[in-house]
């Protein structure tokens, strides 16, 4: 279980990023943290990862405070990420160097087929599609089999069919070892596709406004009314998160696509 | 970065192969159309009498003249001797310049304390330096591989330096978060990362090196290609002095092209508009 404690992050230049989260993440399950830009939830991703300290408060997982990278928990990026020198290949084991040769590439032979790039590992990463980078990038941080994966608007750079795709893919990939997921996204209908849960954000400074579980079987149908009305659920809580009156903001215009992507 | 790579799947692997044999094909042969074309002109206007070649000898005769050097071991002499030269002052410029430029470009106050002088130092002409390594080193082999080494260190230092400074955050992230020891960091990532722009470094001050020992060797040398050309100046003998500039440029090339073959095989991962040497 992933275990936010009263995490407050403000910035040696006094700016206030996250007030006061907590939040706890069940093992296997799937969170996403929606909101608009700026309002801390990458800032919030990077300190469960251990990249970066909270001014206060204390990040666990099961029980054990994360004060740096910690191996149960894999990352992936906004941008792939990959290390242009290596091939796809090495790429994806690139943290698996305590195993044995063999067991890497039978790991790294697994995971590209299971993101249908089978054959692509020889490849180096500037012949890859933005999309296939992503799984590449997906599956680097899944073969170390950590507890739980952090994914910082994996998709938000891919159009729209290729997201859907790659959303597919890693509920697929879920599906294996069922990882504690924590997705942050701006887009609902991402978040509405994937999750169990999602927190909605608020700015300035960022603190959770509304944390409701989204309550779908899958495999989700997006074109079912209970879809459209769980996003329209959750596009509510962040329209409310963006416009509650907060004597801190000083007339700042908030476009209503900010939150929502349609 | 990656929604702009566009789909590379007709792309085989034997791709890199054709480009590395290309450079002995056909592009070398069009590099050569010029400079030859150029000389047959000359010669065949000398050989019309149309030029007057006192001063400036046709082709063939500067080829005689390199070719008797080369025979009577002359040549040999001269090239090893501005070969070794260069490879020294070469070596200890390019090794203090990596020295200090990994040093400033990874700690910021090192950089802060060091860069301002280096800086200041890479003002003066290095030339200036002449005199007064004359009067430390000597006349013989040691003031001008001092020379030398000065010229090399500062493009070795200001590459090295500004190749560190701009690895990208990102990447160097990515062995954070796979928790990468500060030293797995260096080898796994700060390296590979900053190898071409090291590659560009070295070349420009291996370039630097030649500049340098023609004038080392003119201030003052019993042998060397840049006591060639003095020889060839107080003779009056323009085809030993054009000998030795060929000599140069042949030397040049080859240092260079070394420097691109033997690094070529860590390379082949860049996403280089055109890959050519």
């Amino acid at each position: 279980m992933l275990t936010m404690d009263t995490l407050c992050k403000t910035y040696p230049n006094g700016t206030k990023a996250l007030e006061q989260i907590s939040l706890n993440v069940d093992a296997g399950e799937i969170v996403a943290l929606v909101g608009g830009s700026g309002c801390g939830k990458t800032t919030l991703l990077r300190m469960i990862s251990g990249l970066e300290a909270p001014s206060r408060g204390s990040v666990a997982i099961d029980g054990e405070t994360i004060h740096a990278p910690h191996p149960a928990i894999g990352l992936v990026f906004q941008e792939a990420r990959l290390l242009p020198w290596l091939t796809v290949a090495e790429n994806i084991s690139f943290g698996l160097d305590n195993l044995s040769k063999a067991e890497q590439d039978a790991r790294v032979d697994e995971a590209l087929l299971r993101v249908g790039l089978a054959g692509y590992g020889k490849r180096w990463p500037r012949e890859l599609s933005g999309g296939q980078a992503q799984r590449v990038s997906i599956v680097r941080a899944l073969v170390t089999q950590p507890k739980a994966l952090l994914l910082d608007e994996p998709f938000s750079a891919l159009d729209a069919l290729t997201r859907e795709k790659l959303q597919d893919h890693l509920l697929a990939l879920w599906e294996t070892h069922r990882p504690t997921l924590v997705l942050v996204t701006h887009d609902v209908e991402e978040a509405v596709a994937l999750a169990d849960r999602a927190s909605v954000l608020q700015p300035k400074p960022g603190r959770i406004f509304a944390d409701s579980p989204i309550e779908l079987p899958r495999p989700r149908d997006r074109l079912s009314p209970e879809f459209a009305e769980a996003k329209r659920l959750v596009l509510k809580a962040l329209d409310g998160s963006i416009n509650q009156p907060n004597p801190q903001q000083t007339g700042k215009v908030y476009s209503p696509s900010a939150g929502g992507s349609f | 970065m990656s929604e702009a790579t566009l789909d590379t799947s007709n792309q085989t692997n034997a791709q890199p192969q054709a480009a590395r044999f290309a450079v002995f094909g056909t592009s070398f042969l069009i590099g050569l159309v010029l400079p030859v074309t150029a000389a047959l002109l000359y010669e065949g206007a000398f050989r019309l009498g149309l030029v007057q070649a006192r001063l400036l000898p046709p082709p063939s005769r500067i080829f005689t003249t390199l070719w008797k050097l080369a025979q009577s071991g002359e040549l040999t002499t001269h090239v090893l001797a501005t070969t070794w030269r260069v490879g020294m002052g070469f070596g200890l410029g390019a090794f203090v310049g990596m020295l200090l430029g990994a040093l400033t470009g990874a700690s910021h106050n090192a950089r802060r304390l060091l860069d301002p002088t280096l800086q200041a130092l890479r003002a003066i002409p290095s030339l200036a330096w002449v005199p007064l390594f004359i009067l430390w080193l000597g006349i013989f082999e040691s003031s001008k591989i001092a020379l030398i080494a000065v010229g090399v260190f500062f493009p070795v230092y200001l590459g090295v330096m500004a190749a560190i400074a701009n690895v990208d955050r990102k990447i160097v992230e990515v062995g954070r978060a796979f928790r990468l020891s500060r030293l797995a960091l260096v080898r796994r990532v700060l390296l590979p990362a900053i190898l071409p722009d090291f590659i560009i470094a070295i070349r420009s001050g291996l370039g630097l090196g030649f500049m340098f020992v023609v004038a080392a060797e003119i201030m003052g040398a019993s042998e060397g290609l840049g006591y060639l050309l003095v020889d060839g100046q107080q003779l009056g003998k323009p085809d030993q002095i054009l000998a030795a500039i060929i000599a140069f440029a042949v030397l040049g090339k080859i240092g260079d092209w070394l420097i691109v073959v033997l690094t070529k095989p860590f390379l082949t991962w860049q996403d280089t508009h055109q890959r050519s040497a």
